[in-house]
């Protein structure tokens, strides 16, 4: 099973593939471990050693620009040597397979993989499948998980709102292809906020959503009262093409976050999205540069949760 | 050839309405008698039954061998031999072999490949369309002279409405049996997984049931209009029994099975992206295998069938959706079947009629039965036996099945196959 696939006999992280089966302590000790490499970044020296000498491969199978530069700063400020490669997707048609890919890495001495795949699943198939010391943390995969940017989504939550206990957070947009709302929604129920609202229209959710432990709301305008957290998420251009929406512009019109429509929830309410951002689509250029937004704060944020987490499924090793 | 005397046995027998201790007798490859010894049988061998139960042998609606363009995953050897093992005397092959079954020369083969192999009753399904891409219509009348005892699409999508009323049309001129697995190409978009908590949960692309029943409504209709004999195969969900039951009490000449595996797994039995339970269709919810039970208990299923598809380890070995859907499940069907009879879904009668009676009288043809003059297909199975499913016992080369390692109640010990012993797990 998932939770026993990531953590080791004395319940510590092993590999980091999805929010499913951790408790609300580890998540809250991933975020502690964050907090304290935090100020680190601001310092002179950006560096403590608590990798060196381990080799980190950041295998990107699907483009990626700030999870793959933060993940492999984090790796550098933790004194790892990193080496990052961009495989395409078509790299399999070269014949090599997910599996031959990574065990020839592997001969290569590597002591972690941190992976983003465009298939669901496909952190869990190369946990299951890589040597007993190498750890797996999951950059992304498909449509299932995006478990450290939902980290550190709850890290800047916790910077700002300090508790989760009374919460009320909003995830707006595609929710049926985010990985990262599938992984917030599960981190924000383990931590246990008061409640978690998906808002979309019903193309972009997928079936059952209640099963995940959210309420359900069609109107943007309805949905945002009393919210907190406001969470949209990227909208891609594709789902036009598939005929999931009619136009950009309506979207915009009915799911656009507004400084008009942000006023209806709470005053101190943030804006956040895991980017990268569509302005004018899911988002007005106003509302993502201005007072509420946290949108940068959670790109530095990043680094920390990345850092805290990596170091933590090393640390199972005995090693760090 | 040799005369059998099986002895002692408990012999079932849905078809004859027969259910008592006795004995077989077999000459010529022919049952000729049931408990009263012919006058003069002198058997050169006695099988002894005793403890054990004797039914016809099981016929198979819808098998996939490989072998051709497919040996590195199963051949013919290893799939009819495991077949034998598992008490099947009959297998109809589905359509989609490499090369495709739409050539009296392909049909001809996979004949003399069953017959290369020591085992006779396989029977090729014919494509329905040219190279099943849906568009042009196979030979249907040549294949059927060929040896094929049905058409079908297999999994391929039949290219619009109009086609598929010609086809059926064309297959209703020849009296043709139509066997349909209802799946809307569009609506099932490439999915992997049931609609439902658990492709939601791990975001995998998601087969509705819309896809099946719609598909399975208008081949209802077009049953209708073109007069056509249909069989649907491999349903997976509630309403698709609804319906059937709809049509079957409406007077539509349709019969209808399940994959075995969709009546004892759910969505719930997955681990989260073990594609060893990457099936089409996929395994869906507790209410949709209690519908199918339901079904079969109450004769809305006809029958049971293995949907064996061996895979070699690479197919499985992906991500989940990358992977290739199917189980290896000649061997588990006794089993399961009987697994159903011990959780009293349905009656050991039900369960043995559903792989040998009703299949062939679907598939219009005498066997499935210990009827005196019929092909001694027989297979005699000790129902308190328990195995394990590992290397030792298993003999498909597919070893892509969920229930590995796991122990199941109910073993073959005795094969038949026209008289001919093609399986005996002891001296007997």
């Amino acid at each position: 099973m998932a939770d026993n696939l990531q953590l080791n006999s004395e319940g510590k992280l092993r590999h980091f593939l999805t929010i499913e089966g951790l408790n609300k302590n580890l998540l809250t000790e991933i975020l502690d471990m964050a907090e304290s490499f935090i100020g680190m970044s601001e310092q002179k020296v950006k560096k403590v050693p608590l990798l060196r000498g381990k080799t980190i491969v950041n295998l990107f199978f699907e483009n990626s620009t700030r999870t793959r530069a933060t993940f492999e700063l984090a790796a550098k400020r933790l004194s790892a040597d990193v080496l990052s490669m961009s495989i395409a997707t078509s790299s399999t048609s070269k014949g090599e397979s997910l599996l031959d890919t990574i065990r020839n890495l592997q001969a290569m001495y590597v002591d972690m993989f941190v992976v983003r795949h465009s298939i669901s699943g496909a952190a869990h198939f190369i946990a299951r499948h890589t040597a007993p010391h190498i750890s797996v943390i999951n950059a992304g995969d498909g449509q299932h998980a995006h478990p450290t940017q939902a980290m550190l989504d709850m890290f800047t939550i916790r910077q700002i709102k300090k508790d989760f206990a009374n919460l009320r957070v909003a995830i707006i947009g595609d929710i049926l292809h985010s990985r990262v709302a599938r992984s917030q929604i599960q981190a924000l129920n383990t931590l246990g906020v008061a409640e978690i609202r998906v808002i979309a229209p019903k193309t972009l959710l997928p079936a059952h959503v209640e099963t995940l432990g959210v309420s359900v709301s069609h109107n943007l305008t309805e949905g945002l009262k009393d919210i907190d957290v406001v969470t949209m998420l990227r909208l891609q251009k594709e789902r036009m093409s598939s005929a999931l929406l009619p136009s950009e512009s309506e979207y915009f019109k009915c799911f656009g976050l507004t400084e008009e429509k942000l006023k209806i929830a709470k005053p101190d309410a943030i804006v956040m999205h895991p980017g990268p951002i569509n302005r004018g689509v899911e988002i007005d250029s106003k509302v993502a540069d201005g007072p509420q937004s946290v949108i940068l704060k959670q790109v530095s944020n990043g680094i920390a949760i990345r850092m805290a987490i990596m170091a933590m499924a090393m640390q199972k090793q005995g090693l760090a | 050839m040799d005369q059998i005397h099986i002895r002692d046995g408990r012999i079932i027998d849905p078809a004859n309405e027969i259910d008592r201790t006795g004995s077989v007798y077999i000459a010529d490859g022919k049952i000729i008698s049931i408990t009263n010894e012919p006058a003069g049988f002198k058997p050169a061998q006695v099988i002894e039954a005793k403890n054990r139960i004797v039914c016809p042998g099981f016929i198979d609606l819808s098998t996939r061998l490989r072998d051709m363009g497919h040996s590195r995953k199963a051949t013919f050897k290893s799939e009819t031999c495991a077949a034998a093992s598992a008490g099947i005397t009959t297998l109809c092959l589905q359509p989609d072999t490499a090369p495709v079954i739409d050539t009296t020369a392909v049909a001809e083969l996979v004949r003399e490949l069953a017959k290369k192999a020591g085992y006779d009753q396989v029977y090729p399904i014919a494509a329905l369309t040219q190279k099943l891409e849906g568009a042009e219509l196979s030979s249907m009348l040549s294949l059927k002279q060929a040896g094929c005892i049905a058409v079908s699409n297999a999994n391929e999508p039949v290219k619009n409405l109009l086609i598929l009323r010609r086809a059926m049309e064309y297959a209703a001129s020849h009296d043709l049996l139509l066997m349909f697995r209802p799946n809307d190409f569009w609506l099932s978009n490439n999915g992997c997984a049931h609609e439902g908590a658990f492709s939601t949960r791990y975001g995998l692309p998601s087969i509705p049931e819309a896809a099946e029943t719609i598909a399975l409504a208008q081949c209802l209709e077009l049953a209708e209009l073109t007069g056509c004999r249909v069989h649907f195969g491999q349903l997976s969900c509630k309403r698709s029994v609804i319906k059937i039951h709809q049509a079957k009490k409406y007077g539509l000449n349709v019969t209808a099975d399940a994959a075995i595996h969709q009546l004892h797994l759910t969505e719930n039995d997955i681990a989260p992206f073990d594609s060893i339970y990457h099936v089409l269709p996929p395994l869906r919810s507790q209410t949709d295998k209690q519908y199918l039970r339901h079904g079969l208990a109450n004769g809305i299923l006809d029958s049971l069938c293995s949907d064996h598809q061996p895979h070699d380890i690479d197919a499985k070995l992906g991500a989940f959706p990358e992977t290739e859907p199917g189980i290896s499940s000649l061997e588990t069907v006794l089993p399961l079947m009987l697994k159903l009879v011990a959780e009293k879904a349905i009656t050991l009668e039900q369960g043995i009629a559903s792989l040998s009676k009703n299949p062939a009288r679907i598939l219009r043809i005498n066997s499935g039965a210990l009827t005196p003059g019929f092909s001694a297909d027989v297979c005699i199975f000790d129902p308190e036996r328990d195995w394990q499913v590992n290397s030792d016992n298993w003999k498909s080369l597919g070893a892509n099945t969920p229930f590995w390692g796991r122990t199941l109640k109910g073993r073959v010990t005795c094969t038949l196959q026209a008289g001919r012993i093609i399986h005996c797990l002891e001296e007997c």
